[in-house]
């Protein structure tokens, strides 16, 4: 197992025939992926040959998910239309929507999160601004690079993108599970409780590695959700001690967060509910050894 | 972004909420101009991003447009919270009968829209929520829906208004959610909200916060920015997402939550090295390529408190030849102008062929680390020295 994210994800990259979306469909395959089309409504039809793999492009994200059976999509197309691609997949009610798109607007993405709330949230959305979900030797979407670590059992969720691949890197030699970039913007899909629920009940999940960073709660909703919830192993990690203050929000903003956001809040929560915080990437990949080594 | 009081003004103005005159200046003549202009009592008040302008002096009643003059010949002179005074604002004097409050923001926590909204304003808004929790309405705004008539009324009966006073201000609450809305703002405040002794409803004061990702379908390039450190202004142009910080190693890094720990691991290494500290946050971004490499390392070479630089690149979609590449081809082009020692840490994609770059380019300023913490503890030692 892993966690949403399987060796029969059947995948569509929408905005495929853009340069990023192409360059990553390539990594996506030649890693692995079952990539089986692509969506562009003014190539609709066409046939885009990548390294010898003819991959067909649709109109419509329903299009392609009735030709091809495709249960997740990879959404690469630019901010400005970002909006409209994940509301046409959660309208054609795709599996998994991964955004990695970055810069998208915070309204647009309030948008299509309260859209996909007014839909019952059908379709996972991860992201936006993310780099995706890899369960190392069975599937990749997104730009994870594919071979920084095989499989194994422990499940990583992070904020940050080069942090997971960094934490991916220090524990390769133990393997991952799923990892996965729930994204660092103010409104995003999947949060860090969605993913520890998921490995909580991933019987191959056997310890969990949680990466934040300064900004918004979700790292202190994650400690209380972990103190009632989860029975496997956490180890945690905050990036952010020395940022600059950045840029508050006003009055009104620091009200409504109910949490100064910083890295110390964030680290004193974790430890308050027994999680181990690294204080370095290293210090927690070697915590998470420690862990792995007493099981 | 955080508008200026006088650009929120003009905001508000433009979608027809209801704001008393206001006009800008940068010298006491001005101000003499534009009080005249407006006639009658007028505030000056200092333009600055900062609280407590009234407690620093920055906020002066004048009754004539001499005594305009005087006051932002005053208040230009003053520095408010180290931001100094450039720019006044002359507005309109009010007739104050009742002060409220009216905020809605991105509520981040719930990803959604949150309206506060209270009859007692005035007051700093934290103190009332602190103070009298129960005056200050919560009401949760759907981001399709948004604030229409009906729902302006419910916030304003949440918010404690008559039903007389709420039938005034809610066709104005739904005007300040326009200007959430179609100006991609992040937080639009009001406070205080007024009701003027002629009984009209007028924003006297507002804070209003911008997107930067939705900068590209608004034309605001001629509004007045912050004024950028020189090195940070270098590095917008190009295209460096790059914050001075006060300190002697220069960080340059790939992702901003790499770099972020970047700058973490190296304060912590810094506590062994006489407290050397890093210079600045540098996110180079996914994919970077040799040149965008070099003008970083332009920009960071070109602070003067800086005594050593590290260069911490994972490679994920960046290939650390580029890097490699970037780093040999920027010194080449300082040439002996580059007097400051680099510790480069490579991870990831083409890190065999990135180590081999810097191996044979041999130069005497760099120094290849194999990890995280070995290298930030090396860039800090050779800061100390």
């Amino acid at each position: 197992m892993s966690i949403f994210l399987d060796k029969n994800s059947l995948i569509i990259v929408q905005g495929m025939t853009g340069s990023e979306g192409m360059k990553h469909t390539r990594r996506m395959l030649k890693g692995g992926s079952n990539i089986v089309g692509g969506v562009n409504p003014k190539k609709a039809g066409e046939s885009v040959d990548v390294d010898g793999t003819m991959l067909p492009v649709f109109g419509t994200v329903a299009d392609a998910m009735a030709a091809t059976g495709a249960n997740v999509s990879v959404i690469f197309v630019p901010p400005a239309f970002a909006k409209s691609a994940v509301m046409e997949a959660i309208d054609a009610g795709i599996g998994l929507a991964v955004v990695i798109t970055e810069g998208i607007p915070v309204h647009d993405s309030a948008s299509f999160w309260a859209y996909s709330v007014s839909k019952g949230n059908k379709t996972r959305i991860i992201g936006p601004n993310c780099p995706g979900i890899i369960s190392p030797g069975k599937s990749n979407a997104g730009i994870t690079p594919s071979d920084i670590s095989g499989p194994g059992p422990i499940g990583l969720v992070s904020k940050s993108g080069t942090l997971t691949y960094q934490m991916m890197f220090e524990l390769r030699d133990i393997g991952i599970s799923t990892a996965i970039g729930i994204g660092g913007d103010p409104v995003i899909g999947t949060t860090h409780i969605d993913a520890l629920a998921a490995f909580e009940a991933d019987p191959e999940t056997k310890a969990i590695v949680l990466i934040g960073e300064i900004g918004g709660d979700s790292e202190e909703k994650a400690a209380a959700y972990i103190k009632d919830n989860v029975t496997k192993p956490v180890v945690a990690y905050v990036a952010g001690f020395t940022a600059p203050e950045g840029k508050t929000m006003g009055h009104a903003g620091a009200i409504v967060s109910g949490s100064a956001g910083t890295a110390q809040a964030k680290k004193e929560a974790f430890e308050k509910v027994g999680v181990k915080v690294g204080k370095t990437p290293s210090e927690t990949a070697a915590l998470m050894r420690g862990v792995i080594a007493s099981l | 972004m955080d508008l200026f009081e006088y650009q929120a003004r003009d905001m508000f103005e433009a979608h027809g909420v209801p704001v008393l005159k206001g006009l800008i200046a940068d010298t006491p003549e001005e101000a003499a101009e534009a009080a005249a202009k407006i006639g009658g009592t007028v505030v000056v008040k200092a333009q600055v991003k900062a609280g407590g302008r009234g407690k620093a002096g920055g906020v002066k009643l004048a009754h004539n447009p001499e005594e305009a003059r005087v006051a932002a010949e005053a208040i230009l002179k003053l520095t408010i919270k180290d931001l100094p005074v450039n720019r006044v604002m002359i507005a309109e004097g009010a007739q104050i009968d009742k002060e409220y409050y009216f905020s809605v923001l991105l509520d981040r926590s719930n990803r959604t829209f949150l309206s506060l909204c209270s009859v007692e304003g005035g007051m700093e808004i934290e103190q009332l929520a602190e103070e009298r929790p129960e005056a200050l309405a919560k009401i949760a705004i759907d981001a399709i829906q948004g604030i229409d008539l009906a729902k302006a009324l419910e916030i304003a009966k949440a918010g404690g208004f008559s039903d007389e006073i709420a039938a005034k201000v809610a066709p104005v609450f739904v005007k300040l959610y326009d200007v959430f809305v179609k100006e991609d703002a992040t937080l639009v405040e009001v406070n205080p909200l007024i009701l003027s002794k002629s009984g009209e409803i007028i924003a006297l004061d507002g804070k209003v916060s911008l997107d930067d990702n939705a900068e590209f379908r608004h034309q605001r390039e001629s509004m007045e920015r912050d004024q950028l450190d020189p090195l940070e202004t270098k590095a917008k142009e190009s295209d460096l997402n790059y914050v001075k910080l006060d300190g002697e190693v220069g960080i340059i890094g790939n992702g901003a939550g790499l770099v972020m720990s970047t700058l973490d691991v190296v304060a912590y290494a810094g506590e062994k090295h006489g407290g050397v500290k890093p210079a600045n946050f540098l996110d180079i971004g996914g994919g970077a390529s040799a040149e965008v490499m070099a003008a970083g390392l332009d920009v960071i070479l070109g602070d003067p408190q800086v005594k050593s630089v590290f260069v911490n690149v994972f490679g994920g979609i960046t290939a650390c030849d580029a890097v490699a590449n970037g780093i040999v081809g920027a010194l080449a082009t300082l040439g002996s102008s580059a007097t400051k020692p680099l510790v480069v840490r490579l991870d990831g994609n083409n890190v065999v062929e990135g180590r081999k770059i810097l191996a044979d380019a041999n130069h005497p300023l760099v120094t290849v680390v194999d990890t995280m913490d070995e290298a930030a503890d090396k860039a800090a030692e050779l800061a100390n020295r």
